[in-house]
C-alpha cells in the first residue's frame, strides 16, 4: 500500500515539480539537438538492459556449459552446443540427428507459420470488411471478434482442450447430431489443424481490429463512385480494397509473421507439441530444455534461440526489403 | 534521472518492508495431499508453542516448485524450506539440518530418503530434511465390470500380459471403451519397465538402455497399437508433458489404471457407490513385481538465515504424532519406517480406500532394487522425460524402437554432460 | 393473438437485419455478411459461454459425457429412515409404467431403491439401465466458493497485485513509449533510423527464450520476490514505440515551431502538445498493456517467489498440480480473471477501433 501511495503522489508530481526542470535543464546543457536522445534514454536504457543484454547473456550461455545461472560458474564449451544441435547421421534426414526434435521443431514451425499467417489474415481481412459493412450491431459484432484476444494463453488452451479432448464438447456435439466422434489430438494432422484454429480463434480479434481501422480509412467517396460504376463486389476488393490497404496489410503481415513465430503458450498446454513431435515448435523446444526439464540445458537452449535468431534475422532482412521496395514505388 | 530514482526508491521501501520480521521462515508446499493444507494445524501449533518463532506456509503451484524454485535458489532467492519432489536433483542447495535435528532417529525412520537427497555425494553424512509422504504406483481395477464380464479378477502375481488380456476381455465384453490407460510419466513407465529387466541406471550413475526396457517399449507400443491403451496419453501428448486421465477411471471408461497413490482420496469424493474398486497388487514382468517408490521431501535451503528454525520445525513434524496426524489427514502412506510396520488410522477414509492403502503399502517390500536406485538418481528426471518423450515418437512412427533407445541414452548423456561441464 | 405478434416480432427482425441506411432492401452481400458474422459468433462465444456456464457446475456433471450445456444437479430427496439425502431417479417398471424413485446404492448393474412416497414397501432392486437421474438446472457456486476460500483473505492481495503491476506499468510505458515516439517522430538526427531499428528489433526476441538472462538481471538488481521485478523487464514494448511514432508523424510540425517560437522547452512540447493530441493512440497502447500485464504468466512464475506479491493468474494457477487439472476450479478462475477484462473491454471497446483508425498504420 505504501508503495502505490508514494508512486501516486510521485507520478502526479513529477510531470510539474521534477521532469520539467530537469529537462529544463538538459535541454539548456545539451542544446535542443541532442535532446532527442534525452527523451530516447529511458526507452532505449531500458531495451537495452532487459532486451539486448539478454540476448548478449544468451550467446555466452550458448558457448558455455553446466547448469549453473551465474556466467562465473560456467566453464566454457567452445562450440559444444552447436556441435551438438548437428550432431546428425545425415543431414539430409532429420530424424537422424541426436537433436531431431530441435529440427523437427524448426520444420513445424516453418510449416507452421505460413499456414496460419495466411489463414489468419485470409480471415482477419475477411472479418473486417463483413464488419466494415453497413450492418446491424456492428458493435457488438466487433467485440465478440476481439473477445478471445482479452484472455490469457493458458486459458484459450485449456478451454480448447476440453472441447476437444475425446469426451470434450466437440464431440457431445458431433454425438448428438449422430456423427461419429473423432479424437481430434491424438492424430498427427487434426492436432495440427486444430494448433493453427486456436491461435488464428485466440489472435485474430487484434489484426481484425488493425484492418477496420485501414478499412475506414479509405475515402467513403472512391467506394460511392464504384457503385456509380456497378462494378461488382470482387471488382470493388480487388481494384480499391486491396490497393488501397496494401500499408495496413504490411504491417499486419509484419506483426502476424513475428507473433507466429514465437507461438508458445497456447500449443505448450493444448498439444504439448503432440502427438509425438507432430506440433511442437521451436519456442517451445527451446523452453523445455532450457527450462523445464531438469538438469536446465541454458547453453543449449541459447545455442537454439541464436540459430532460430539468425533465421528470423534473414526473414527481416528480407521483409524490410520488400517494405522499402513498395513504399517508394 | 530523478524518476529511475524514485521508483528504485520505492523497489528498495518494499524489500525493506518484506524482510523486517525477525526468526521467520517460508516454506514452500503445494495444496495437494501431504502440503500446506494438511500441515497448517501443525505449524499453527508450531507458531504457538514458540513465540517469537513463525513458520509461514506458502502454497505455491506445483509448476512454481518444479520450473520456478530451481531458478530461484540457483541465484540465491526463495523460501527457507519447501517440499520438493526431484529429491537428489536439488542436493546441492539443501543445508545440513544435523545439528538441529534428532539424528539418530532421522536415519532410524527416513533413511532411504536420507540417502536419496544427499544426491551424488555417498559419503554425506548430512541431513537435509525428511520425507512427507511415500507414493507407490499401482493399478485400480473396476470391479463391477469384471464381474458384468464374468472374467475372474487375476490374482496376486498375474503378469502385465494376463492383466492386459483380461482387462480386453472385460473391455470387450462391457463396451467399456479402453481396457488400460497409464498416466504419461515417465515415472509410472518405469514400473512397467523395471518389472520387464530394465536397469535404467547403473551403480555409478549411468544410464543404462538395455532389452528389459526394449522388450517393455515392445509391449507398450503394441499396446497402443491394437488399442489396449488409448492413444490420449502416451500418442497425443507431446514433449515432456505429464498427463493423467483418471478421470475416465472415475467414469467407469477404462477396466485397469495405473497411477498411484495419491489419487485415492479422490475415489471416495467421486466415485463413492458407483462400481466396486479395488486397488490390486502391481502386475508382474519376467524380472520382478515391483511398483516405483515416490513422493516428495521437506528440505531446508543453504542460503536460509535461519536454519536452527528450519530444522526445529521439521523435526517438530517428524515427531510421531504431528507426523501420524499429517498423513492421517492427506490420506497417504507414511514413509517413517516404524509407521509402515505399525500402520495408521485413517479416521475420515472409507473401508475400501483403507483396504487399498494396505494393498499399496504391501507393494513396498515388492520393489525391485533397481527401482530404488531409479528413484534416488540425479538425473531421474531426464531419464523421465526421455522416456515419454521417445516412446511417444515411437508410438506415432516416429522413431523406431532401436533408434528410441538410442536417443535415451543420447539424451541422458547429454544432460550429465550439460550439468557436469567443468 | 399470440401468432399475430410472433409474426411482427419476425417481420421486425427481418425489418432490423436488412434496414439500412440509405437503401430499403439488402442485397445477397449484406445477407452472406449476417450469416458468416453469425457463424462467427458462434465460433467466437460458444466456448467462451460454454466455459462460464460450466464453472457452475458440479464436478460430477463436469465429469459427464456427453457434456451437458447447462449446469445440472441430480434433485435429492429425504426419505425417513436415511440420514442422507437421496438421488432421485426415474424407473420404468416391468410394465411399462414410470415411477420416481430414490435410490439407496448401486451395486453394479443394479440399484437398491425405495419409493419416497411409500417407504414402507420396502427396498426394490432395479437395473441402473432402466433408471435415469432427475435432474434439473442448478448453476451451483460451489466451484467460487472452493476457489475463494482455498485463497482465503489474500485473495484482495493478488487482487492489489495485478492492478498494481498492471497499471504502473501501463503507465510506464505509455510515458516511456511516447517520448521515445516524440524523438523518433519529430527530430532528425543521426542515429534516428538506427535506434528506431534498435527497438523494432527487440521485437523478434520470444520472451520465452530470454527468461532465464532476464531473471539473472532481475537478480542482479535485487528485486527478486518484488513487483518491480516483473515491471521493469516490460515496459519497453517496441509496438507501442513503433504506434505512436506512425501517430505523431501525423501531427503536423508547425504546432511544434510555433511553441518553439513561444520559447517552450522541448519537454514542455512534448507533454503539453504532442501528448494531448496522440490521446486516441495512447488508448491503444495502454489497452494492449494492460491486456498482456494482466495476463502475463510465466516472468511472474519465476520473479515473484512469495504469496504477498503473487499475482491473481499465479495464486489461480496452483488449481493444476503435478497429478490432476481441477476443471472445477479452473473454470472458475478462468471466469473470475477474464471478467475485469470484459468489463474493461466493454468500456473501452470504441477506442480501440477508432484509436487505431486515427493511428498512423493506415
Amino acid at each position: 500500500m505504501r508503495a502505490a501511495a508514494i508512486f501516486s503522489r510521485a507520478l502526479a508530481a513529477l510531470p510539474a515539480r521534477a521532469i520539467e526542470p530537469v529537462m529544463r535543464g538538459a535541454q539548456n546543457i545539451l542544446g535542443i539537438k541532442r535532446m532527442p536522445w534525452v527523451f530516447l534514454f529511458p526507452n532505449l536504457a531500458a531495451v537495452l538492459f532487459f532486451s539486448l543484454l539478454p540476448v548478449f547473456i544468451n550467446i555466452f550461455y550458448s558457448a558455455t556449459g553446466s547448469d549453473r545461472l551465474y556466467p562465473a560458474d560456467r566453464p566454457y564449451v567452445g562450440a559444444a552446443n552447436y556441435e551438438t544441435l548437428f550432431e546428425c547421421g545425415s543431414y539430409l534426414d532429420p530424424s537422424t540427428c541426436s537433436r531431431d526434435l530441435f529440427w523437427r521443431a524448426l520444420g513445424n514451425t516453418l510449416i507452421f507459420v505460413p499456414v496460419q499467417v495466411a489463414a489468419m489474415i485470409g480471415i482477419a481481412l475477411f472479418t473486417a470488411i463483413c464488419l466494415n459493412r453497413d450492418i446491424r450491431g456492428r458493435g457488438f459484432f466487433r467485440g465478440i471478434f476481439f473477445f478471445p484476444v482479452m484472455l490469457s494463453p493458458v486459458v484459450v488452451a485449456l478451454t480448447w482442450q476440453w472441447i476437444l479432448q475425446r469426451n470434450g464438447a466437440l464431440n457431445g456435439l458431433l454425438t448428438a447430431l449422430g456423427l461419429t466422434p473423432v479424437n481430434w489430438l491424438v492424430f498427427p494432422n487434426s492436432a495440427f489443424f486444430w494448433s493453427v484454429f486456436v491461435t488464428v480463434w485466440a489472435h485474430m480479434g487484434f489484426f481484425t481490429i488493425i484492418l477496420l481501422a485501414g478499412l475506414q480509412s479509405i475515402p467513403r467517396d472512391v467506394y460511392e463512385a464504384a457503385k456509380m460504376d456497378a462494378a461488382n463486389p470482387w471488382r470493388v476488393f480487388t481494384r480499391i480494397t486491396l490497393p488501397m490497404l496494401k500499408p495496413t496489410l504490411l504491417v499486419v503481415f509484419i506483426l502476424c509473421v513475428i507473433r507466429s513465430v514465437q507461438t508458445f503458450d497456447e500449443l505448450y498446454v493444448l498439444t504439448g507439441g503432440g502427438p509425438g513431435s507432430a506440433t511442437i515448435l521451436i519456442v517451445q523446444y527451446i523452453y523445455e530444455i532450457g527450462f523445464a526439464i531438469q538438469p536446465r540445458n541454458f547453453g543449449l537452449a541459447a545455442a537454439a534461440s541464436l540459430l532460430l535468431g539468425a533465421v528470423l534475422l534473414v526473414f527481416t532482412l528480407i521483409q524490410l526489403r520488400l517494405a522499402r521496395g513498395k513504399s517508394y514505388d | 534521472m530523478k524518476l529511475t530514482a524514485i521508483l528504485s526508491s520505492t523497489a528498495f521501501g518494499l524489500v525493506m518492508t518484506a524482510t523486517a520480521h525477525a526468526q521467520e521462515v517460508t516454506i514452500y508446499c503445494d495444496d495437494i495431499g501431504f502440503g500446506c493444507k494438511t500441515m497448517a494445524p501443525v505449524a499453527e501449533r508450531f507458531n504457538e508453542e514458540h513465540p517469537g518463532k513463525t513458520v509461514k506456509l506458502e502454497t505455491v503451484s506445483y509448476q512454481t516448485v518444479v520450473e520456478a524454485l530451481p531458478v530461484q535458489l540457483e541465484s540465491g532467492e526463495g523460501p527457507d524450506a519447501a517440499i520438493i519432489t526431484d529429491l537428489g536433483g536439488l542436493s546441492r542447495y539443501y543445508v545440513d539440518l544435523t545439528p538441529y535435528v534428532d539424528a539418530a532417529n532421522f536415519e532410524k525412520e527416513f533413511g532411504q530418503t536420507l540417502q536419496w537427497l544427499r544426491g551424488t555425494d555417498g559419503k554425506s553424512k548430512a541431513i537435509n530434511g525428511m520425507p512427507t509422504s511415500l507414493t507407490v504406483n499401482g493399478a485400480y481395477v473396476n470391479l463391477t465390470l469384471f464381474e458384468q464380464a464374468g472374467v475372474p479378477v487375476p490374482e496376486e502375481g498375474a503378469t502385465w500380459d494376463e492383466w492386459a488380456e483380461a482387462a480386453r476381455k472385460v473391455a470387450e465384453a462391457t463396451n467399456t471403451e479402453f481396457p488400460m490407460e497409464m498416466d504419461r510419466s515417465g515415472h509410472r513407465f518405469a514400473s512397467f519397465a523395471i518389472s520387464h529387466g530394465a536397469e535404467l541406471v547403473d551403480e555409478e550413475g549411468n544410464p543404462v538402455v538395455d532389452d528389459g526396457l526394449h522388450a517393455a517399449i515392445d509391449k507398450f507400443v503394441e499396446w497402443h497399437k491394437n488399442g489396449t491403451m488409448p492413444l490420449d496419453l502416451w500418442g497425443a501428448v507431446g514433449g515432456s508433458t505429464h498427463r493423467e486421465l483418471f478421470e475416465d477411471f472415475l467414469n467407469a471408461n477404462v477396466v485397469f489404471y495405473f497411477g498411484g497413490s495419491w489419487t485415492l482420496s479422490r475415489m471416495d469424493t467421486e466415485v463413492g457407490d458407483l462400481f466396486e474398486w479395488a486397488v490390486v497388487d502391481t502386475p508382474c514382468g519376467p524380472s520382478s513385481c515391483t511398483a516405483m517408490p515416490g513422493g516428495g521431501a521437506l528440505v531446508g535451503f543453504k542460503h536460509t538465515p535461519n536454519p536452527e528454525l528450519v530444522g526445529e520445525y521439521i523435526d517438530y513434524v517428524a515427531q510421531p504424532e504431528n507426523y501420524k496426524e499429517i498423513i492421517a489427514a492427506a490420506v497417504e502412506i507414511p514413509a517413517a519406517t516404524s509407521l509402515i510396520e505399525e500402520g495408521v488410522d485413517y479416521p475420515t477414509a472409507s473401508e475400501r480406500t483403507q483396504v487399498a492403502l494396505r494393498t499399496f503399502m504391501d507393494q513396498i517390500p515388492k520393489m525391485a532394487p533397481a527401482a530404488y536406485r531409479f528413484q534416488g538418481w540425479r538425473y531421474q528426471r531426464a531419464m523421465m522425460n526421455a522416456l515419454t518423450t521417445r516412446i511417444s515418437q515411437v508410438i506415432n512412427d516416429e522413431l523406431t524402437a532401436e533408434a528410441a533407445l538410442e536417443r535415451i541414452r543420447q539424451d541422458v548423456e547429454l544432460a550429465i554432460q550439460a550439468a557436469e561441464a567443468k | 393473438m399470440t401468432e399475430l405478434t410472433a409474426r411482427t416480432a419476425q417481420s421486425s427482425i427481418l425489418q432490423f437485419l436488412t434496414r439500412r441506411r440509405g437503401r430499403v432492401r439488402a442485397d445477397w452481400t449484406d445477407w452472406l455478411t449476417y450469416a458468416y458474422l453469425f457463424l462467427g459468433l458462434a465460433v467466437m462465444f460458444a466456448p467462451v459461454l460454454w466455459v462460464v456456464l460450466s464453472s457452475f457446475k458440479a464436478p460430477v456433471n463436469l465429469a459427464e459425457f456427453p457434456p451437458t450445456f447447462l449446469p445440472y444437479a441430480a434433485e435429492t430427496v429425504t426419505v425417513e429412515g436415511f440420514d442422507e439425502p437421496l438421488s432421485l431417479y426415474e424407473v420404468i417398471t416391468e410394465d411399462g409404467e414410470t415411477r420416481q424413485l430414490a435410490q439407496i446404492r448401486r451395486v453394479g448393474l443394479n440399484a437398491q431403491m425405495i419409493d419416497p412416497a411409500n417407504p414402507e414397501a420396502g427396498r426394490l432392486v432395479v437395473p441402473v439401465a432402466d433408471a435415469k437421474p432427475v435432474r434439473s438446472i442448478l448453476f451451483t457456486w460451489q466451484n467460487y466458493a472452493r476457489l475463494l476460500s482455498a485463497s482465503g483473505s489474500d485473495l484482495w492481495l493478488f487482487v492489489y497485485n495485478s492492478l498494481f503491476i498492471t497499471i504502473v506499468a501501463t503507465a510506464i510505458t505509455v510515458i516511456m513509449n511516447s517520448m521515445a515516439a516524440f524523438a523518433l517522430s519529430k527530430y532528425r538526427f543521426k542515429g534516428n533510423t538506427l535506434a528506431l531499428i534498435a527497438i523494432l528489433m527487440t521485437l523478434m526476441i520470444p520472451p520465452t527464450v530470454v527468461l532465464v538472462p532476464i531473471y539473472l538481471i532481475v537478480a542482479q538488481l535485487g528485486l527478486v520476490g518484488n513487483l518491480w521485478g516483473v515491471i521493469l523487464p516490460t515496459v519497453a514494448t517496441p509496438t507501442g514505440v513503433f504506434l505512436l511514432r506512425q501517430y505523431m508523424l501525423t501531427i503536423p510540425d508547425e504546432l511544434i515551431e510555433a511553441a518553439r517560437m513561444d520559447h517552450a522547452s522541448e519537454w514542455r512540447i512534448y507533454w503539453r502538445i504532442i501528448l494531448p493530441l496522440s490521446a486516441p493512440a495512447l488508448a491503444v497502447v495502454a489497452i494492449f498493456s494492460i491486456l498482456s500485464r494482466w495476463n502475463d504468466f510465466l516472468l511472474p512464475l519465476v520473479v515473484l517467489n512469495r504469496r504477498e506479491v503473487f499475482t491473481l493468474q499465479l495464486a489461480l494457477a496452483s488449481f493444476q498440480d503435478e497429478n490432476q487439472i481441477h476443471y472445477d476450479q479452473l473454470l472458475a478462475m478462468t471466469t473470475l480473471t477474464a471478467l475485469p477484462l470484459a468489463f474493461a473491454f466493454i468500456f473501452l471497446q470504441r477506442y480501440i477501433a477508432s484509436g487505431i483508425a486515427s493511428t498512423g498504420i493506415k
